[in-house]
């Protein structure tokens, strides 16, 4: 046996080694060369969002009483959108590393800014006119061998001045009052008002996560209040909803602010959310989460009031555009 | 031993370097193309396929470090109890390679990606001592550099791609996970099949020869003067080193180039330790691993002092990266052949397992210390600090090698 092997060894590896390349080539070009699902036409309320279904990241519309229905690919391939105001970001692959940018597209859909991102797509919004568009990636350096390995960056590009501020951390920030100098801060989930200057964002610093409120015309920010998480307000600007934990261990809830009152109302059943919310219209908010059943990224809506359980709009998919 | 050691691998070297080495460097080459393709990938799978939060993650991973450092001592230690580092090392491969299947099966659940990870370290922590070991036992003592050298170049070229293979399979195929971890194992699977059949151990000694070693005698190694020196050198100098993570992200603040470069800083330091770690391991067994292994923490503080140097831009950024890659190239498989080289061969594998784990112990108290620092003193004030102690730290050491010389 063992002289049988010392003779034969290199002839099996060769023989093992030539049925793995093989399998594993077989195996992905299978994949690769899988059909594409014809358009068909759509009725009633669609929803903009990125169909997982098929695994080729395909920004697709989908009709909002079909979970589980057709949908139509838009030609956009991306990790992250968003469209308001006749303007879409795409947070897309974009080489090596690899590597990511924001592409900004107009109405007609061609591109008029591409922006190298520093990490992985987290999160993207348009302000309401189109003008402000913005993003979050995450930043996990080189590997996961850093103890903690993670930080956050967050960005936005003015379309009206065509400028990029690839990071928050050159804000001047206020906590509790005093200013803060400390290397370490995080900055995710950017909201931008109606206005185009006023903004909502999460700052993490110090160990600690805050709601932050600022302005982009005079690049400051201040801390509002402690916990909440990638806000995202209404179109009337009236609310604010955002992700929080209600409990020092547990998982995320969707929380919406009023932000005349201060008064905060949890929305039932959402828990587990990782996401930040967008706004359908002024009533009711939509958001990506894992289904429970099948363990997938599911998009569901919610009534913004709390008189309502969330309901699945869309299998299989992430990153609801009203 | 050396006239042992030499005859065992007379008439059998590829390019001047024994086979066992450019075997067992094609199999680290292939496992890292398997690990790097899935570290590469895991933020975007989190982010995007799972909606699963990272924060835990990094948390969690701090932990895995502490452990695996454990399990490196025991992998060390079982390779010389059975004097078979080469089946002890494919253990750990397999474990490895089997957590990469295993991901789509555990789906969104953050229990069981935490498992898989642990057990994936687990594997790594078990297999790198008796892996060395295996590297050291095939060159005479006076070659170890030369052959550690050409198996860290060979490891680093398989991490450089395993990020491109992901990005491939990506661009082509879009996010789904599948053929990412199915290819990501067949990477694993050829690694584990090019070690049981292209790796030839050297025999054994017979059996008889002399008792298997216990625990204690792995433990008394630390008694040797030499020995100890090593260890603790290694265990001061990490204690002053600051993780790679961290590194990038202050060049990139320091020198004021966009953020956008982030992502392929570590492509600089990768790219010249490759380059490097081969003729800088053959610089190291003429003039000495010690000199070599000092000078390179040398030019690390250089690498602090650069960062003390504002809005320099690309020049100063790539300047870092290089001495950065340099540092790797004449630390890291140099240290391995400087403790090598003192260890008996019946304990290669513990006692290489003792000066990685204080090493990389004392990284992770430093990496834990910084990220403390940072998140309340300005950049400023923590690269002074790092710099400051990684001077210290030097002086220290060459305190403790004059007067355990002496």
């Amino acid at each position: 046996m063992k002289s049988w092997f010392a003779r034969y060894r290199v002839v099996i590896g060769v023989v093992l080694v030539t049925l793995v390349v093989v399998a594993t080539g077989g195996y992905v070009y299978r994949i690769a060369s899988r059909p594409v699902e014809l358009a068909q036409a759509h009725t009633g309320r669609l929803l903009t969002l990125i169909d997982q279904r098929g695994g080729n990241d395909a920004v697709s519309t989908a009709e909002l009483s079909a979970p589980d229905g057709s949908r139509n690919p838009t030609g956009l391939r991306c990790q992250r959108v968003y469209t308001a105001g006749g303007t879409t970001v795409c947070l897309r692959l974009a080489g090596v590393g690899p590597t990511f940018e924001a592409a900004v597209l107009n109405s007609s859909g061609s591109v008029v800014k591409t922006i190298p991102l520093p990490g992985v797509p987290s999160r993207a919004r348009v302000s309401a006119s189109g003008k402000v568009v913005s993003w979050t990636v995450f930043v996990t350096g080189d590997s996961y061998v850093a103890p903690g390995g993670f930080s956050t960056r967050t960005g936005y590009y003015d379309l009206r001045t065509d400028t990029v501020v690839e990071s928050l951390e050159v804000f001047h920030a206020t906590v509790e009052g005093k200013p803060y100098t400390a290397a370490d801060a995080n900055y995710w989930g950017l909201t931008v008002a109606s206005d185009d200057r006023t903004f909502y964002a999460t700052f993490l610093g110090a160990g600690r996560r805050w709601l932050v409120k600022g302005d982009l015309s005079t690049r400051a920010l201040e801390t509002v209040r402690i916990g909440p998480e990638c806000p995202s307000l209404s179109p009337d600007g009236k609310r604010l909803a955002y992700k929080k934990t209600t409990r020092w261990v547990g998982r995320w809830e969707l929380v919406v602010l009023d932000l005349a009152s201060g008064e905060e109302r949890v929305l039932p059943d959402t828990n587990g959310i990782d996401d930040q919310a967008a706004w359908l219209d002024d009533t009711t908010l939509a958001y990506g989460a894992i289904s429970g059943s099948t363990g997938k990224s599911s998009v569901y809506q919610v009534p913004a009031d709390g008189s309502g359980k969330p309901v699945l709009v869309a299998t299989e998919a992430s990153s609801p555009v009203p | 031993m050396y006239v042992a050691a030499a005859r065992a691998e007379h008439g059998n070297k590829l390019g001047g370097v024994p086979r066992t080495v450019v075997a067992v460097g094609a199999v680290s080459l292939l496992t890292d193309i398997s690990a790097e393709m899935v570290t590469a990938f895991l933020p975007i799978y989190l982010l995007f396929t799972l909606h699963v939060g990272y924060v835990q993650f990094g948390l969690l991973d701090g932990l895995y470090t502490g452990a695996t450092a454990v399990l490196r001592l025991v992998g060390g230690h079982v390779a010389d109890r059975l004097r078979r580092p080469k089946a002890v090392a494919g253990v750990g491969y397999a474990m490895s390679a089997v957590t990469k299947l295993a991901f789509p099966l555990v789906g969104a659940s953050a229990f069981g990606i935490g498992g898989l990870l642990a057990v994936d370290r687990a594997g790594k922590g078990l297999r790198t001592a008796p892996r060395d070991a295996l590297i050291s036992l095939s060159v005479p003592a006076n070659q170890l550099g030369t052959a550690f050298g050409v198996h860290r170049t060979m490891d680093t070229i398989g991490a450089m791609l395993g990020p491109l293979v992901t990005f491939l399979l990506l661009t082509n195929l879009g996010t789904q996970p599948d053929p990412i971890f199915v290819t990501s194992f067949a990477f694993a699977l050829l690694g584990v099949i090019t070690l049981v059949f292209f790796v030839r151990e050297r025999p054994a000694a017979p059996a008889s020869a002399k008792k298997p070693p216990n625990i204690k005698a792995g433990l008394a190694l630390l008694k040797g003067k030499p020995f100890a020196r090593v260890t603790i050198v290694a265990a001061i100098l990490g204690l002053a080193t600051m993780s790679d993570a961290f590194v990038f992200v202050l060049v990139q603040k320091t020198s004021g180039i966009p953020l956008s470069a982030l992502p392929l800083l570590p492509l600089g330091t990768a790219l010249t330790f490759l380059l490097l770690a081969t003729p800088l391991g053959r610089l190291s067994d003429r003039v000495g691993r010690w000199r070599i292994f000092f000078a390179g923490h040398v030019l690390l503080l250089v690498v602090y002092v650069l960062l003390l140097s504002p809005s320099g831009g690309y020049p100063v950024a790539i300047a870092a990266l290089l001495l950065h890659g340099v540092f790797y190239a004449a630390t890291d498989g140099v240290l391995a052949a400087w403790a090598g080289s003192l260890i008996p061969e019946d304990l290669r594998g513990s006692g290489l397992a003792v000066v990685q784990t204080g090493q990389a112990l004392a990284k992770l108290a430093s990496s834990i210390a910084f990220g403390f620092l940072l998140q309340y003193a300005s950049v400023l004030a923590a690269v002074v600090v790092a710099s400051s102690g990684l001077a210290v730290a030097l002086l220290v050491v060459v305190v403790v090698r004059r007067r355990s010389a002496a």
